[in-house]
């Protein structure tokens, strides 16, 4: 095959050459980018939490006109809650994963440090935490019920003990164990908190966070004597929606001085949901775009090159009455929309690229890797052949007879 | 003469359905997913207060210093010690300070459970300030802030739920246990994004029912219902925390001119160069004015999902237009004979323009019908992508009808300006001479 005699065709469609290849050069840039998007988003999604999440209710609560000093009625709630049939276990926390704000405190190994260790997130809990959530002590142990106690507004979370996964472990600790050591929470000057355990994994509070600090994370034995807190609750197995029921006319039982809003009691699928909605979301409109992109794009190839076809039934004629077969005339005309798709899919990566650039810039995304790019150009140059199939095959039957037609 | 050539139109595009459906649908795809995100990305985008944005402003005072700022920038909140030297201070033609405040409201019916009631701690100049419309009464004054008074300014829908509707003012209401005298009550008050409280659903959460004097909230120690952040050790206890050097306080004035705004700025530099010299600020006096569009943009109130839809649209909207004005050239083209004959018979150059044109924005029309179909489905698939706060914002209205029916057909003619150019070049003698 040829490629000069179809370059100087080329040169005579200048308009429509340009138009498709220009069409694909945009696809790709587009296809490439919703591509990277879909994979960065799917991979944000499905991060585990390092918690067991069936058979979890999480249960939001507000005390009425409970003031700062006032020691936190989380105690005799959790003790309601524990009571209820069908309860495995529970506890009382500011937060958990998922949730979406949180408390977060930088973490010294020096107390007069000026640098930090680490920001890292603070769940205060109790020795329920742990069974509740179903998390795995890979080094020490859990709290004592002894050895919980009570916090005010405003100091540090500087417990006695602590336990931290170990992600915060390695970050804080990268030659040895941190079993034992101490780490200072909050503000410069603070007291020790000694690691008395280490889990295996559990996920900070806000499904923004990326990358490893989002594993930075430390359990603190304090009750948070704030007007607020969360219940999280651990059921036997089927018993999720009964307990969802009953959950509030237990607390409301204890005190009617309360408030859980209408969607205070969440499973934990629900908040999983409602935390990787616009993620779910953009998946399915990139791919949306994807789909649709694609389609438009073959379609306005095969329209173009179904004119062309019509425009060049004499030339085809003529070259079949010289002999062509009708290989030659199918191989033609793949070659050359692949020709032009490869300028396409040129001009196309530059684009693609210089717009995953731009949204860095904007949008603090990611660098876009080489095989979203080749993925969308093989896909782009195979969509292109398969396009272009059938206007050529009509193009190959075209009769030698045709030659002598016209004029 | 414009009926023929739209009549012409139609007969060409009947004559080739499969490439008119092409090109309708592509249009039509490209100006719903456009329509779609531009429905989001305006109510995200907007002005919520056009009449006044430019004179009300957010002070912010380097509090930190380098290192511990946000790279540079101030906290967005201030201190309460900075807040109030400032409001003492009396620079502008109104201040408030304000935080928001989580309130549980409990009916006088002991039988019916006490329910949420978010709200801000402001000062009376808050009201008029931001142009609150009022059902009921009116905001407090200022000798009741001096006072620390026990009144409320409630919204229209707390005051339904307690009040069943009626005018209130004068009445108790209980919240957290304590009785406020109502003084006023809001009409519903749609300002979006909520510029004064964007740590709330990041603007666009439920609006404040409550308003309380932020003297009497001091008193009943209410905390900040948004962010605390805190660099230094706080102490225990109330006072303490009143005096550290945690940032929760935002600090609006209004500054009606734009001299108004620079001898404000100047004053809060001077300010800070104060504090800098009694020792309490070890750095250089770094602070900042901004008003209410800069504030919106600096926080970046705008969703990454909405402005990444928008573009990833757009760019979707000029691939479907590069498409149609290949499909038309191709079209075109191919009457390049009939359009000899026309030329021949004595068409001028201009009427071979307006008949393709016509017949592209006939094209338009009909990609605009079906891009307003897409773009009603496409509202129904808001909430699938943004926030249910946002997404529930999102809706089709006269004007995004037209806007939606004008993009369709001016993107339509744009696509075909190249080929109805080529179709005009046609020479006559050529065509009839090839025929």
């Amino acid at each position: 095959m040829q490629i000069k005699p179809i370059i100087s065709a080329l040169k005579h469609h200048k308009a429509g050459t340009l138009l498709i290849a220009m069409q694909v050069a945009l696809t790709l840039a587009i296809v490439c980018n919703a591509l990277f998007i879909i994979r960065q988003r799917i991979e944000h999604l499905s991060r585990p939490t390092g918690i067991e999440e069936s058979q979890l209710l999480t249960i939001a609560n507000h005390w009425v006109g409970k003031k700062e000093d006032d020691y936190s009625p989380a105690k005799v709630d959790v003790a309601a809650l524990r009571q209820i049939p069908g309860v495995v276990d529970a506890y009382s926390t500011n937060a958990y994963p998922l949730i979406g704000n949180g408390w977060k405190s930088g973490v010294r190994k020096d107390p007069q440090a000026k640098d930090q260790v680490g920001v890292s997130a603070v769940y205060f809990v109790d020795d329920h935490a742990l069974p509740t959530l179903g998390l795995k002590l890979v080094a020490g142990r859990n709290f004592r019920a002894d050895e919980i106690g009570e916090m005010g507004q405003n100091g540090n979370p500087d417990a006695p003990i602590i336990i931290i996964t170990k992600a915060f472990a390695d970050k804080a600790f990268p030659d040895g164990s941190a079993l034992g050591k101490p780490l200072y929470l909050g503000t410069r000057g603070g007291r020790p908190s000694i690691v008395i355990g280490v889990v295996e994994r559990l996920e900070s509070p806000s499904p923004e966070d990326e990358g490893a600090e989002s594993q930075y994370t430390t359990l603190v034995p304090w009750r948070l004597n704030r007007d607020f807190s969360s219940f999280v609750v651990r059921t036997q197995p089927g018993q999720l929606d009964a307990v969802a029921k009953a959950a509030p006319a237990a607390l409301s039982a204890v005190t009617r001085m309360r408030v859980i809003p209408d969607d205070g009691v969440q499973t934990f699928a629900e908040v999983r949901e409602a935390a990787y909605k616009s993620d779910h979301g953009m998946v399915e409109l990139m791919a949306a775009v994807c789909v649709v992109l694609l389609a438009i794009t073959a379609s306005g190839i095969v329209g173009l090159t179904s004119f062309w076809v019509g425009q060049r039934r004499k030339q085809i004629g003529v070259r079949r009455a010289l002999g062509a077969t009708k290989r030659d005339i199918l191989s033609y005309f793949l070659t050359e929309n692949l020709l032009i798709s490869l300028l396409g899919v040129v001009v196309g990566t530059v684009l693609g690229i210089g717009l995953n650039l731009w949204m860095m810039a904007q949008f603090e995304m990611n660098r876009l890797t080489m095989n979203y790019v080749l993925t969308g150009v093989v896909a782009l140059l195979l969509l292109g052949q398969a396009a272009v199939l059938a206007p050529a095959l009509r193009a190959s039957r075209v009769s030698p007879v045709e030659a002598t037609r016209t004029v | 003469m414009f009926s023929y050539y739209f009549q012409l139109g139609l007969r060409s595009l009947r004559r080739n359905p499969l490439l008119t459906a092409l090109m309708v649908m592509a249009i039509g795809f490209g100006v719903a997913a456009s329509m779609t995100t531009w429905s989001v990305f305006r109510v995200t985008s907007g002005n919520p207060i056009p009449q006044k944005s430019s004179s009300l402003f957010i002070a912010q005072v380097d509090n930190y210093g380098q290192g511990n700022n946000d790279a540079g920038e101030p906290l967005p909140w201030l201190t309460y010690t900075d807040a109030m030297a400032l409001m003492h201070a009396h620079q502008a033609k109104r201040q408030t300070a304000l935080y928001a405040i989580a309130t549980s409201a409990v009916p006088a019916d002991p039988q019916r459970l006490a329910f949420p009631a978010r709200g801000y701690a402001t000062y009376g100049d808050f009201f008029a300030m931001f142009d609150v419309p009022f059902l009921f009464g009116s905001g407090w004054s200022a000798s009741d802030d001096e006072a620390h008074a026990s009144v409320v300014v409630i919204g229209r829908e707390l005051n339904e739920k307690i009040f069943a509707g009626a005018n209130s003012v004068g009445r108790e209401i209980n919240l957290d246990g304590v009785n406020y005298r109502v003084v006023g009550v809001t009409d519903r008050w749609e300002v979006r994004p909520r510029f004064f409280d964007l740590d709330n659903r990041g603007g666009f959460g439920v609006a404040g029912q409550v308003y309380l004097p932020f003297t009497r909230a001091l008193d009943l120690r209410l905390k900040t219902a948004s962010g605390i952040t805190c660099n230094r050790d706080v102490g225990s206890g109330w006072e303490s925390f009143l005096h550290s050097d945690c940032v929760w306080v935002s600090l609006w004035a209004e500054l009606p001119t734009a001299a108004d705004a620079e001898r404000y700025r100047q004053f809060l530099y001077g300010y800070a160069a104060q504090q800098q010299r009694t020792g309490r600020f070890g750095w250089a006096p770094n602070v900042r004015l901004r008003d209410v569009m800069q504030w919106l943009s600096y926080r970046h109130v705008v969703p990454k999902e909405a402005q990444i839809s928008l573009l990833v649209a757009f760019s979707f909207l000029l691939i479907c237009l590069v498409n149609t004005a290949g499909l038309l050239l191709a079209k075109f083209m191919r009457r390049a004979p009939e359009i000899g004959v026309r030329r021949a018979l004595g068409a001028s150059k201009l009427a071979v323009y307006m008949q393709f044109m016509i017949e592209a924005a006939s094209v338009g029309l009909a990609g605009a019908v079906l891009g307003l179909l897409l773009t009603g489905l496409g509202m129904l698939c808001v909430d699938r992508v943004f926030d249910p706060s946002i997404a529930k914002l999102a809706h089709i209205d006269l004007s995004l009808v037209g806007l939606t029916i004008v993009v369709s057909v001016l993107s339509t003619l744009l696509a075909a300006f190249y080929p109805t150019w080529r179709a005009a070049q046609v020479q006559p003698a050529w065509q009839l001479k090839s025929n």
